[in-house]
């Protein structure tokens, strides 16, 4: 049986044309999203995140390749068939666009005006999603009276005002700080599971990516590099790009490891409560420097990870591997170290 | 002294009060006059051309290559035009289209004809004015908008007209107080309103005295309206406070 995917992206290349010249943004991508899942696009600045986002309604209309949302092609739709077609793909901005002169409550009923909903019931339904994203007191608001969390509070609510099935959001939460950061998170999170809604979250911060999405794709300059679920990228990383951006902040360290081997571990939550490097030590009898050493909490579950670096002595080393697969503790060794 | 002598007193101090007040009320005559032909030509003008203007200017921006439809050979064939009547200067254009003026109004003269030239010259101003304006909106709105499913109509009158009104009022009022310059330059030719009695007597006749009245009136209304036009675009933009 055929898995539900309510966007599939298949053979897109998007090329843009500029006075310098051609550039390719985005190279053969295919992704497939799941109905009901909150799925992760990240990928350094400049990657082509936003332009793959903007191509999943069309606001970027693909050089090559199809865009399926929910059954249709949007790329094969009319002017006026797509316009319906975006009415059930709500879309969410760093910048949060909200229209400058009209209130909260007016910018919610904006996208109803547009399907051609009544004044009377559109108010009603904008209200409501007011409430729902905690912001009904603001309703008389102007946007340049309401801070940032706010104003993305209100993009959401507007985004959901014609009950889409889709939910893009183009780094939402980059201008916010940590603790707004936190609480629009938690929000979509919960729409996420309240309404169904798909949620396609594109980021540069992987702690976003941790925080509320089951899976992931990194993308790299222009390429899908791997997707999986967030756990398995996040325990295995497969390619350089991965892990240059899931572990950003050991890269430093590994200018100056000189040439001993290195090794990263990854514990789940199952292992971390032993004291796993102190009994490899003592049970090997070699000494490790350990190069790194971060944990993170993902689902409520928390990993760890440390960049170790081998002593010199192949023995020993192959004593250590041993250890490691006897205690089933998930390891790779780092083999680019200039990546 | 009887009562009879005293009407013929006061009718006597009347006649010489009402002697002494006759060239004044003349003047206030003449001045209120010129004063409301100055205004209907500045409302009527600055309406009509507003009317064609604002469409040529929307149609510019939409069909701009940033704009949501692209269409480059309107966009060009309008620019072009609306260039041409811009470079015109306008007393120039005030001769030259009087052929147009007679057809439309029967006469080259008054306040009325000088409506024709008066439109002409402001439409294409209003043009780029209402263009300049609405492309002050922030893209993202706007492909906000398009990503809701707004058709390009709904995005100009939905979206690019209430978000640019600050700003559409600001050009209104300078659009005004230019067209009221320029209906005071028809005065040349005749064309009625406080520049037509300016150089009327001022040039003509040599009253400097009237032809500073005048003046001092246009700027007073030039004033006016300006302060009036800033007042309401900042009373209208919400994202002040
Ligand atoms: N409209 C455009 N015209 C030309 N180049 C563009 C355009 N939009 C994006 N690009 C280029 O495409 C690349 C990817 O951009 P973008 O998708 O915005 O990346 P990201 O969102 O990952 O930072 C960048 O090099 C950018 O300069
Ligand atoms: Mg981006």
């Amino acid at each position: 049986m055929q898995e539900d995917y309510i966007i599939q992206i298949k053979d897109l290349h998007k090329t843009f044309h500029t006075n310098n010249g051609s550039i390719v943004v985005l190279d053969n991508i295919n992704i497939s999203i799941k109905r009901g899942e909150i799925f992760g696009i990240i990928g350094l600045s400049g990657a082509g995140k936003s332009t793959l986002v903007r191509c999943m309604n069309l606001l970027e209309k693909p050089t090559s390749g199809s865009v399926i949302v929910d059954g249709h092609d949007l790329t094969s739709l009319s002017e006026s068939e797509l316009r319906l077609a975006r009415q059930s793909i709500g879309m969410i901005f760093q910048g949060y666009n909200l229209l400058m002169q009209r209130t909260a409550l007016d910018n919610v009923c904006f996208p109803l005006e547009i399907a051609g909903i009544s004044k009377m019931t559109a108010r009603m339904k904008a209200r409501q999603l007011l409430e729902t994203v905690g912001l009904s007191d603001k309703a008389k608001a102007y946007p340049a009276q309401l801070s940032g969390g706010q104003k993305q509070r209100v993009a959401i609510a507007r985004a959901l005002a014609t009950n889409p099935k889709v939910l893009l959001c183009d780094e939402i939460t980059s201008a916010l700080d940590p603790t707004t950061t936190q609480s629009i998170l938690a929000l979509l999170k919960d729409l996420n599971q309240k309404l169904g809604v798909t949620i396609v979250v594109i980021t540069h911060e992987m702690k976003v990516i941790e925080q509320i999405c089951n899976r992931v794709a990194i993308i790299d300059k222009s390429h899908i590099e791997e997707v999986g679920t967030v756990d398995e990228v996040f325990r295995r990383p497969k390619t350089a790009a991965a892990r240059k951006l899931l572990y950003e902040r050991s890269e430093h360290i590994e200018k100056f490891t000189g040439n001993g081997r290195l090794l990263r571990l990854v514990f789940d939550g199952s292992s971390t409560d032993r004291p796993i490097i102190a009994e490899m030590v003592l049970k090997c009898g070699a000494l490790v420097n350990i190069a790194f050493a971060d944990t993170k909490n993902i689902h409520g579950k928390i990993y760890g990870q440390m960049l170790l670096q081998l002593p010199e002595d192949p023995i020993a080393v192959n004593r250590i591997l041993a250890y490691l697969d006897a205690e089933n503790i998930t390891y790779q060794e780092e083999t680019d170290h200039d990546n | 002294m009887t009562i009879r002598e005293l009407l013929d007193l006061f009718r006597q101090l009347y006649e010489v009060i009402i002697q002494a007040l006759l060239p004044v009320k003349d003047l206030l005559k003449l001045t209120a006059e010129g004063f409301l032909e100055t205004l209907y030509m500045t409302i009527v003008s600055t309406a009509a051309a507003y009317i064609i203007g604002m469409p040529v200017g929307l149609i510019l921006t939409v069909t701009d290559k940033d704009g949501i439809k692209p269409t480059p050979l309107v966009n060009g064939i309008i620019g072009f035009i609306v260039n041409v009547l811009r470079s015109v200067p306008f007393i120039i254009l005030l001769i030259a289209v009087m052929p147009i003026t007679r057809a439309i109004v029967g006469t080259t003269i008054g306040s009325s004809a000088t409506v024709v030239p008066l439109v002409i010259a402001a439409a294409p101003y209003i043009a780029r004015m209402v263009e300049s304006s609405v492309k002050e909106v922030d893209r993202g709105v706007i492909e906000a908008s398009l990503s809701m499913g707004a058709s390009p109509f709904q995005v100009v009158y939905k979206v690019l007209l209430p978000e640019a009104r600050p700003s559409l009022l600001l050009g209104a009022a300078i659009t005004t107080t230019t067209i009221l310059s320029y209906s005071a330059m028809a005065g040349v030719v005749g064309g009625g309103g406080l520049g037509d009695i300016a150089i009327r007597y001022g040039h003509h006749r040599g009253q400097t005295d009237i032809m500073m009245i005048m003046i001092v009136l246009l700027v007073a209304i030039v004033q006016v309206l300006q302060a009036a036009g800033n007042w309401i675009a900042r009373r209208n933009d919400k994202r002040i406070r």
